[in-house]
């Protein structure tokens, strides 16, 4: 009966990989989705002046990683791993927006403008 | 095919918010934009078997960060009429730099052959329905398996096919295996080692380490942003 099993077997995986290699996505589309949401946010931070506006940037290029580390995760032998960096990315993140938040606002009570271009107190 | 169809849809959102975030001047927008680019990657990380993760972008981003954001937006409104924006040319010469980074990225990942590695995953060796249906016969015939030890061939091959099984049967189902994963044990990569081999070393430190930082920043963020005299533009100088 084992022996059975593991001759079907060898065949169902031939089978089993036409079939997963037919109807899936792959890899590359993946990175594709989070290589542009990696520039969408480096372009964001580079080019608002309202400083919520860079936050949204930083989000973003954080959430295109995410994209890279779940992606590679499914279809790598990298496994857990990279959903693992994954959730620990999202609560960095949240904890980032915080502290930011705090500083923009604290930025506002000085400045009275959200524009980043107006903080030039360190100018030599 | 499905699957295909609804990549498709929540490529072009997540791809077209995050244009859309980068392109609109006003700030509410880009928070709308924002969590539509977000929860169409929320959709992508449930196309991907990580359900967790999902629900967990889907409450902390969607549900937490971008709240916060828009509260900024709420707080430092300077006026109805005032608009902070971006010149024409640096929004050209941005879109330039990004569009030259974006074909640098995409050349690197064009460059490189993932199908090797893709073919080394062996969870995605066998389709749903074979796993489903080899799996109950399989249940009734490990007890043989462990009777074989004589023959190592036969021993690593059957070995083999329950890592695959075991894999298959845990894909999309992720809280448990996230949960085993803190703690070192990865049921997806070594499930039948040898009894004294060392596990991974697991997360628990650094999801140690994360929580207290997450207290930490907390408690810095309410007493940076605790409430003040506000001091005018002029004095500012002299502070």
């Amino acid at each position: 009966m084992v022996k059975t099993l593991l001759s079907d077997r060898s065949a169902i995986v031939v089978i089993g990989n036409e079939a997963v290699r037919m109807n899936d996505v792959g890899l590359e589309a993946y990175l594709t989705v989070g290589a542009v949401l990696f520039v969408c946010g480096v372009v964001c931070m580079a080019t608002k002046r309202n400083a919520i506006g860079v936050l949204m940037g930083v989000e973003l290029v954080l959430n295109g990683a995410n994209v890279n580390f779940v992606a590679f995760s499914r279809y790598t032998p990298l496994g857990l791993d990279g959903q693992v960096t994954a959730l620990f990315v999202i609560v960095l993140a949240a904890a980032e927006a915080a502290v930011a938040l705090a500083i923009a606002l604290n930025y506002y009570n000085n400045h009275l403008t959200i524009d980043v271009d107006r903080g030039t107190e360190l100018h030599g | 095919m499905i699957e295909q169809f609804l990549f498709a849809v929540f490529a072009v959102l997540a791809c077209g918010g995050a244009i859309a975030v980068a392109a609109t001047q006003n700030v509410v927008r880009m928070a709308l934009w924002l969590v539509v680019s977000l929860g169409s990657v929320a959709a992508l990380f449930f196309l991907l078997h990580a359900d967790f993760l999902g629900a967990a972008q889907l409450l902390i981003y969607v549900g937490g960060t971008v709240v916060l954001l828009v509260f900024g937006v709420m707080l430092t409104a300077s006026g109805p009429t005032v608009q902070i924006k971006t010149s024409p040319a640096e929004g050209f010469l941005g879109a330039g730099v990004g569009l030259l980074l974006l074909s640098v990225l995409m050349f690197s990942v064009r460059s490189v052959s993932w199908i090797d590695l893709e073919s080394r995953v062996k969870s995605r060796n066998l389709s749903q329905n074979v796993a489903d249906a080899i799996a109950g016969q399989l249940a009734d015939v490990s007890e043989d398996f462990a009777s074989h030890e004589s023959d190592p061939a036969l021993r690593s091959s059957a070995r083999e096919s329950r890592e695959i099984l075991v894999a298959r049967s845990q894909a999309g189902r992720t809280v448990r295996q996230l949960g085993m994963a803190f703690y070192g044990l990865r049921p997806d990569r070594d499930l039948n080692h040898a009894p004294g081999s060392r596990l991974a070393p697991g997360y628990l430190l650094p999801f140690e380490i994360v929580s207290v930082h997450l207290l930490v920043v907390l408690v810095g963020a309410a007493y940076l942003a605790r409430a003040k005299r506000r001091v005018d533009a002029g004095i500012t100088e002299d502070l």
